[in-house]
Parts: C-alpha cells; structure tokens; sequence
C-alpha cells in the first residue's frame, strides 16, 4: 500500500512539474526569440539582453508599488520604454560597430551589461523588491498552479503570434526577414537597412520589456536578477542555432523541462546545472543546433 | 630573441620590483600592488588564449573553481593547499576540456564560442550558490585559520610576503607568455585564428592546438584564483566566480592590450586604480559607480582604441618595426560568424 501512495503521489508532483515547465518554457521562447531576431536580422549578439528585462522589471515594480499605477497601464508604458532601450542600445554602441569584428560587438554589449547592472545598483541599491501582487493559486484536481505563470505562458504565446504576424504580414516584417537572409543585397534594392535594423532592435527591446513585464509576477527583482535567466538564455539560442527562431522555440522548452523536473528533485539552481550537463551532452551530438540548418 | 638591453631591463625593473616591500611598507599600497600582481596574472592567462582569438567568457568559472575547490578541501578534508592547489588545477583543467572538446571538435566559434563559455561561468555561479551548505552560498566563505605551520597552510600575516608570492606568480605568467609566443604553437593557433580551414589544411592540428591552449589558461586562471582566495581569506561567488568576473578579464586585457606580454598587466593597474580611486571618492556611495565607469570605458575603448592603450602606445612609438599581423590589426579577431 505504502509503494502505491508513493508512485500516486510522485505522480502528481511529476505531471505539476511538466506541466509547470511548459508555463516556464513559454517565457524563455519569448527571451530567445529576442535574441534570435537581433541575431539573425544585425549578425549581434546582446550579451546584455537580460539586462534589458532587469531594467523593465524594475520599471515595472516603480509604476505599480511606488506610483500606484495599475499594472495593465504600466505593462504597455514599460514594453514602450525597454523598446526604446533597445533602439538606443543598437544606435549608441552597435551602429558605430557594425563593421568592426563580430566579437567587438559582443564586448561592447557585455560593457553594457556593466553599466545596467550597475546603474540599477547605484540607482535602486541591491534590495530585492517585488511588485507585492499575490495572485491566486488554480487548484486542479490535486496539482496546483499559480496564475502567474499560468497568464506568463498565454502572453508570451501572444507576443510571439504578434511578432509572426508583423514578419509575414507587414512590408516592414518582410522587409526585415529580407535583411537576415542578405545584409548586401537589401540594400541595394533600396530597402534602408539602418532604419529595418532600428525597427528590430526595437522589436528586441519590447520583447524584452514583454518579459519583464511577465517575470515580475514570479520574481524579486535586484540589479543582477539578469543572470539568473540570461545564460540559460544564451544556451538555449546556441542549441536552437542561433538566429532559428523554430529551434530556438523547441530549445526553449526542452530546457524548461529539465529545470522544471531537476527542481522537483532537487534546488532550481541545479535544474540548471542539469540543463548545462544538457547541453554539454547536445553539443556532441549535434553541434550545429537542434535544426541544424547549412550555412 | 631579446636584445641584451631588453634583457638588463627586464633585470633591473625585476630587482626594483623584489626590493621595494623592503624599502617602503605602507600597508594599504602593498596591499594594492598584491591584487594588481594577482590579478595581472588571471588577465595574462585569459589573454593566452584570447590573443588567439579564442575569448571566452568562462574564466570566472575556471577562477571559481580554483577558489573554492582549494579552500573546500582546506576546510572539510584539512587538505594542505600545497595540494589542494594542484587538485583545484586539475578540477578546471578538466572542466575546460570536456567543454573546450566539443567546441573546438564541431567548430564552435565566434559568437557561439562566446555564448557556451558565459553559460560555464554563469553554471559554475549557480553550482557555488546551490552547494550553499558547504560553500556558504552568495554570503561567502573563509578558509579556516590555521593554528599550525603557516608555511603548510599558505596562510601569511605580512604583506611582504605575499606581495613576493605575488610577484614571483606573476612573473611566472609573463614568462610563460614568453614561451608560449616564442614556441611553434603560437604560429600555429596565429594560422587557426585566421583561418581555420586554411590552418587544418596545412597540417595544423586545429582541435588539439586550441586544446593545449585552452588547457594551459584555464589552469593558470585556477592558480590565480586559489591564489587570490589564500590571500584575501574570505571569497563569494561573485568576486571569484560568474560572467562579471569573467567580463573583468576581458576588459581589462583589451584596455591594457591584448598583443603585448604586459598588457593584461597595464589594463590591471588601470582598473584597480580606478576601481580604489572611485572607491575612497565616493565612500560608502562607490557600490556600484566603479562598474559603471568600467562598463562606461569597456564600450568607448572597443569602439575607439581596439588595441588597448599599451599597444596603441608601443604602435605609436615604433610604426615602422615590423609589418602588424593581421590579427593584430583589431582587437580580437575571430574566425567569422557560422564559418
């Protein structure tokens, strides 16, 4: 009788904790897929990408505690702001880099990374805060879900719709898949490539802002909250391919399962260390990603 | 290869260098000179690779472990770190190969390289802080104070000391420098920097070449780290470990300069003495404001002097000596995206 209880009990944390890592993969695909647009649209890589949602979190955190805005009305405000984080980020640094070698790009956004961190520490100190919103707990069967992932998860499968749609449907969207498939060409039939890489440096930034938007209902936030998600970020890029949006989704939540059920055994952190065992085991196997595609 | 001026150089500034904790003993500037020698030489180990082309983002990771595994050992095992040391070597040494294999096998490189290496050190952060019941977790960790032979616990009281145990460390790294850019390896990783399938085709071992330097690096980053752990006695996962720490090596390599033996050193004094100054002017405010300024300069110095300030200064003072390589020309080249 004693075993039958174990293995129903098991049971139950098992499918919670596959089921959460679904909710968990949702917000990770939105965080690759903004990395992966920059990087196959400019060829950059924004070592600082989970900087930008550090910064939106805590922008989030100030309009809802501290100015009592509602948190409908700051979401919007928030994507807005890390949009044009983005947009300034490829002005300022990544512009006049362009022609520099790729790694030089990549440097200058780890400086940035410096200087986010380091600004939030200077500017908001090292506190954890969060948004003080407890939001219910949905109760099924015996499994218990909490909202937040379970609202996380839909918006994020919004967000990422909206981004398809604007790629397929909007002369711009065209405009942009266009530069990824050939920087030389584009220009030369009159496509202004410095303003398509603006547009998806925005683009980047407001899925960003989306994220932070969606993480601050799960997590404190304190200016190195970014590296708590942004390598896992970066592996799940480099085992999609990077710039493949499909396996950059498939990554997404491939990787959320193995931190989801290495957490129901053990701490968070060492689902993580798992996903890396992961990904260490995937890169012999198939070192040019998960879909591997010819370059 | 150096001129006998050079030589008497080199000799000269050594001996000013090994004299001076006897003629002047301030202890707080003695205790600068020690980090800027410590960590001189974790930038001169990441720079072994990274002039190569190979910047990895890892180092915090291999520093960490130098760290830690050696005042574990210490602390749970009462194992000497005059062998702990070694193991702390070997366990980063490990690590490095079992992730370097993969990388260097299948072709990872550029932006890839860059990404798995800052997922290592970002792992390694994560392992420190989850091990938290014998590694003290983000609050830190002490090795515990010895109460026999200081000699055998490398514990010392005195600056002098450890500023010679510093010193002798440091010129440890340049002189591997030194060989490293004098033996045929160094044309060797020059040719895969630049082209990686030329390189194979004229009969260099790519995978191996890249290896051994790996190896030699991330060993060296582990010294370092134990190093600076037995010197400091108190360590957390973020002075140690993680992609800040990792980023750190980087910057300051590329600010001092990446191509000369004492650019990583030059790039040390600079952000330490930068790091010290904003601290004692801002007081108790600095937290924060120093890796502001730092991450101020990284971004201005990679868009505006690619070569470091040493090396735009050596280029400055003698243009004509010898044709620059091509991979001197930026600061990191790498093989090209995808390639």
């Amino acid at each position: 009788m004693g075993m039958q209880a174990f293995l129903d009990v098991f049971d139950i944390y098992l499918l919670e904790a596959v089921i959460n890592g679904i909710l968990l993969g949702g917000v990770l695909a939105l965080l690759a897929l903004g990395l992966n647009l920059i990087f196959g649209v400019i060829d950059v890589t924004w070592i600082c990408y989970a900087e930008l949602v550090m910064i939106g979190m805590y922008a989030m955190y100030f309009m809802v505690q501290y100015y009592g805005v509602s948190y409908f009305v700051a979401a919007p405000l928030t994507i807005l702001l890390v949009a044009l984080l983005g947009a300034a980020l490829h002005y300022l640094v990544i512009a006049p880099l362009l022609t520099a070698p790729p790694i030089n790009q990549l440097l200058a956004t780890g400086g940035v990374l410096f200087v986010l961190q380091s600004f939030a520490t200077v500017a908001f100190g090292i506190d954890f805060r969060n948004l003080g919103i407890r939001l219910p707990v949905l109760a099924f069967g015996e499994m218990n879900f909490s909202y937040a992932r379970l609202l996380s998860f839909l918006a994020a499968l919004v967000g990422m719709v909206a981004v398809y749609l604007f790629m397929t449907r909007t002369f711009t969207g065209t405009a942009i898949r266009a530069i990824a498939q050939d920087r030389q060409i584009m220009a030369l039939m009159g496509v202004d490539t410095k303003r398509m890489y603006l547009i998806t440096s925005a683009l980047g930034g407001a899925l960003a802002g989306l994220a932070a938007c969606l993480l601050v209902l799960q997590y404190d936030v304190h200016p190195f909250v970014g590296l708590s998600f942004g390598p896992i970020t970066f592996l799940i890029c480099v085992l999609g391919g990077l710039g493949n949006f499909i396996g950059g989704f498939i990554a997404s939540f491939l990787f959320a399962e193995i931190i989801s059920l290495g957490g129901l055994f053990s701490d968070l952190e060492w689902g993580y260390v798992l996903a890396f065992a992961f990904f260490i085991v995937m890169m012999f196997i198939r070192p040019a990603g998960l879909l591997a595609r010819r370059r | 290869m150096m001129g006998q001026g050079r030589l008497a150089a080199w000799g000269l500034g050594l001996a000013a260098l090994v004299a001076l904790p006897f003629v002047y003993r301030d202890p707080y500037h003695l205790h600068i000179l020690v980090l800027i020698l410590i960590w001189s030489f974790a930038y001169t180990s990441w720079s072994m690779m990274g002039r190569f082309g190979l910047v990895s983002l890892g180092h915090g990771g291999f520093m960490g472990i130098g760290a830690y595994v050696t005042a574990l050992l210490w602390n749970h095992l009462g194992l000497s770190p005059w062998i702990g040391i070694p193991i702390s070597m070997g366990a980063a040494g490990a690590l490095a190969l079992i992730v370097g294999y993969p990388c260097f096998r299948f072709r990872i490189t550029g932006h890839y390289f860059v990404l798995v290496t800052l997922a290592l050190s970002g792992i390694v952060l994560q392992v420190i802080t989850a091990t938290r019941d014998y590694t003290g977790g983000s609050l830190g960790y002490t090795p515990n104070r010895t109460s026999g032979s200081k000699l055998l616990a490398l514990q010392f009281d005195d600056k002098t000391t450890w500023y010679l145990i510093a010193l002798g460390i440091w010129l440890f790294g340049i002189v591997v420098w030194h060989w490293v850019d004098r033996s045929m390896a160094r044309y060797a990783l020059e040719a895969i920097s630049e082209d990686e399938d030329a390189a194979a085709a004229a009969g260099v071992d790519v995978t191996a070449e890249k290896l051994k330097i790996t190896l030699l690096s991330a060993l060296m980053t582990a010294l370092a780290g134990a190093i600076y752990c037995q010197y400091q006695m108190f360590i957390t996962p973020d002075t140690v470990s993680g992609i800040a720490v990792s980023l750190q090596m980087v910057f300051a390599a590329i600010v001092g300069g990446l191509f000369v033996s004492l650019g990583p050193t030059v790039g040390a004094i600079i952000t330490i003495l930068l790091a010290e100054t904003l601290r004692i002017g801002f007081g108790t405010k600095a937290v924060g404001w120093d890796n502001l300024v730092y991450g101020v300069l990284l971004v201005l110095f990679i868009i505006f002097l690619p070569k470091g300030i040493l090396g735009s200064l050596l280029d400055r003072l003698k243009p004509q000596r010898k044709v620059p390589r091509t991979n001197e020309q930026e600061a990191v080249q790498i093989a090209r995206p995808g390639a």
